[in-house]
């Protein structure tokens, strides 16, 4: 059987060159649709990185915390250092929370200008929002303590306006204050007000509050949790502890607003995932007409080749044997066409992902399943020309013209 | 030893189509064939003598009657049965040939090998030494398009031989050359049959029929005569 087999797949091969022009046409269907399906997955996968890449920078296992109108026409009250230290005290599995505050500014530094934004941060909110100094040092206790005019920079800002010059130790302006340089953070993708995440300036937030702001609210704070505890009961505490404190009553809609990044993050993979299968699926039809395709010219082959079929029966071969050729051929020709199908998807993803700023990522998993899912058309669309051969008289096979 | 006839036919009837339109293409025939004969079915169009002759090629089955080949009763058989039986002890050659276009004649002959799960290198030398025996060994790598029509029909015995067949079944054989050529398939033909293979042939043409040992002649779906006995000048032997 093994031999047989191995024959047929020859014979598969040769009928396959002997009409190459045909062959690659016919398979032009399974080609296009491998490479839709592949490119669209690689691509919607692609989307999806980028986005989660840009939700890490909100930092992972973390709450972000901002007032909200609950009326229209009422101001919510801001929030501020007590608040921030009762969620941190009351709440079991918040590892630590943080204020920030933020407010727009020209920073000034050797003639050089540019509007920035400066944000009021102490260590805790680097720390839950995952932002990094990669160069110099983070505030100390004393300047945190004290607000003083100290500031870490954005690689926005040191490219905008320290061209050329030492950063570090450096003193510079920012609107009214004058401050002395002590660290650089490394690069971000977002932040939680949006923009770009590296043109800022930080200073401690006693320092913001004191001389940009004039009050000691903040904005908005960041919790930190340790994913061990349930998400949802932490999520459960903050909002009646937070309800508690800003004398809510019961029946009233919140005045503050909880966002959760673990959250986005499910919804960001379970939307994007959900997408990239709707658009995969559609693509996928392609793949239906092409195996369609198949069909109809292994049927015009079986029509043309009748006579050949009459030959092989006659000198004896089983209905099962010719069966089997036909099937070998469609499911070949299916394989070329999804072994094509996977080059220039490669192709495509690669060049689209590089045009459009996307990550590329090749998943082996995608291209074997669509391989073998057109290995299978070939199976289904040319069993019934396979058939058809098969159950052909071989008297009437040999009197075909 | 049995006491087996190779071939025996008994009532064979068929019919083709059913009611109003049905046609009877064999009403009742009988018909005994020896080992190693060399027999010649000869009659008018529409006779019955294709009709028989796929019957005997296991190609076709009787609508009624009884076909034993090798004392095996051909009609109870499956078609896959039928395949296998050809497979083993029958080969076939065609008036037009019958070649595999765009194959070469070794590749042609070594067609029936395949599906008896030969190896390459067993088809190969097979393929060769048949190829050998009808003198196109020097062709071999020539493809049908590239020969004339009687080494394509060289080629053709060739396949049917490839395999050591017990019966070489030749519908019209000659039908599509010209004299020198069909004589030249007839004396190959002639030497088959004296290695001890079957022949049975289908031919319209007296001359080519005068090869043969056997001659039977069909009209109407009957067996009209057969003439047995006929090369080797043995006293002629005639049956109603």
């Amino acid at each position: 059987m093994l031999r047989m087999i191995g024959a047929t797949l020859l014979l598969a091969l040769r009928e396959i060159r002997r009409h190459i022009l045909r062959s690659f046409l016919t398979t032009l269907g399974i080609i296009i649709g491998v490479a839709s399906v592949i490119t669209m997955v690689t691509l919607g996968q692609g989307l999806t990185a980028s986005v989660q890449e840009d939700i890490s920078g909100l930092g992972s296992d973390v709450y972000i915390v901002f007032p909200t109108r609950s009326d229209p026409n009422v101001s919510p009250p801001p929030f501020d250092g007590a608040d921030i230290t009762a969620v941190e005290n009351q709440i079991a599995g918040v590892e630590h929370a943080a204020g920030s505050v933020s407010n727009n500014a020209v920073a000034f530094h050797n003639g050089q200008d540019w509007q920035t934004t400066v944000q009021g941060a102490d260590p805790a909110f680097f720390s839950a929002q995952s932002i990094d100094v990669v160069e110099g040092r983070a505030f100390n206790a004393e300047e945190i303590a004290r607000g003083e005019s100290v500031c870490i920079l954005g690689p926005t800002l040191v490219e905008e306006i320290f061209i050329a010059d030492e950063v570090l130790g450096e003193e510079m302006r920012v609107g009214n204050v004058s401050c002395r340089v002590v660290g650089i953070v490394d690069e971000r993708s977002s932040s939680v007000g949006g923009g770009d995440a590296n043109d800022v300036v930080f200073m401690p937030l006693k320092t913001v509050q004191r001389r940009f702001t004039g009050s000691t609210d903040v904005q908005f704070f960041v919790v930190k949790y340790d994913p061990a505890y349930s998400s949802a009961t932490i999520q459960q505490q903050l909002i009646d502890l937070l309800r508690e404190r800003r004398v809510i009553q019961e029946g009233e809609d919140n005045n503050f607003n909880i966002v959760d990044t673990a959250q986005i993050n499910e919804t960001v993979n379970t939307v994007f995932g959900t997408m990239t299968l709707v658009v995969a699926v559609i693509a996928a039809i392609s793949l239906l007409v092409g195996g369609i395709g198949i069909m109809n010219i292994m049927l015009v082959s079986v029509t043309e080749r009748t006579r050949e079929i009459g030959i092989r029966l006659a000198i004896g071969a089983l209905a099962r044997e010719v069966r089997l050729q036909f099937l070998t051929e469609a499911v070949v020709l299916c394989c070329f066409g999804g072994m094509i199908g996977i080059l220039l998807a490669f192709a495509l993803s690669f060049g689209i992902s590089t045009a459009i700023d996307l990550p590329f990522i090749f998943s082996p998993a995608v291209n074997i399943m669509s391989f073998v899912f057109s290995a299978v058309m070939g199976m289904i669309f040319g069993y019934y020309p396979a058939h058809r051969a098969s159950k052909l008289d071989p008297i009437d096979a040999l009197r075909h013209e | 030893m049995t006491d087996h006839k190779l071939i025996e036919l008994e009532g064979i009837t068929k019919t083709f189509g059913s009611g109003p339109a049905a046609f009877q293409a064999l009403k009742g025939v009988d018909m005994k064939i020896d080992r190693g004969d060399f027999v010649a079915i000869m009659g008018p169009s529409g006779s019955g003598k294709s009709t028989t002759m796929n019957i005997l090629g296991c190609l076709d089955v009787p609508t009624s009657g009884i076909f034993r080949f090798r004392g095996v009763e051909v009609q109870a058989l499956s078609r896959d049965q039928r395949s296998l039986l050809r497979r083993r002890y029958l080969g076939f050659v065609f008036q037009g040939f019958n070649l595999l276009a765009r194959t070469t004649a070794l590749e042609n002959v070594e067609l029936p090998l395949l599906y008896r799960g030969e190896t390459k290198k067993a088809r190969r030398e097979a393929a060769e030494r048949s190829l050998d025996k009808v003198g196109l060994l020097p062709w071999a790598t020539h493809t049908p398009a590239e020969l004339s029509g009687g080494q394509q029909q060289r080629v053709a015995i060739a396949r049917a031989l490839v395999s050591d067949p017990d019966v070489l079944l030749a519908d019209e054989p000659t039908g599509n050359l010209d004299t020198e050529r069909s004589l030249e398939i007839m004396e190959l033909l002639t030497d088959l049959s004296n290695t001890g293979i079957t022949v049975l042939m289908v031919t319209h043409e007296e001359e080519m029929a005068e090869y043969a040992r056997t001659i039977v002649r069909f009209r109407d779906g009957l067996v009209e005569n057969i003439v047995r006995g006929h090369k080797s000048g043995s006293p002629l032997e005639e049956h109603a």
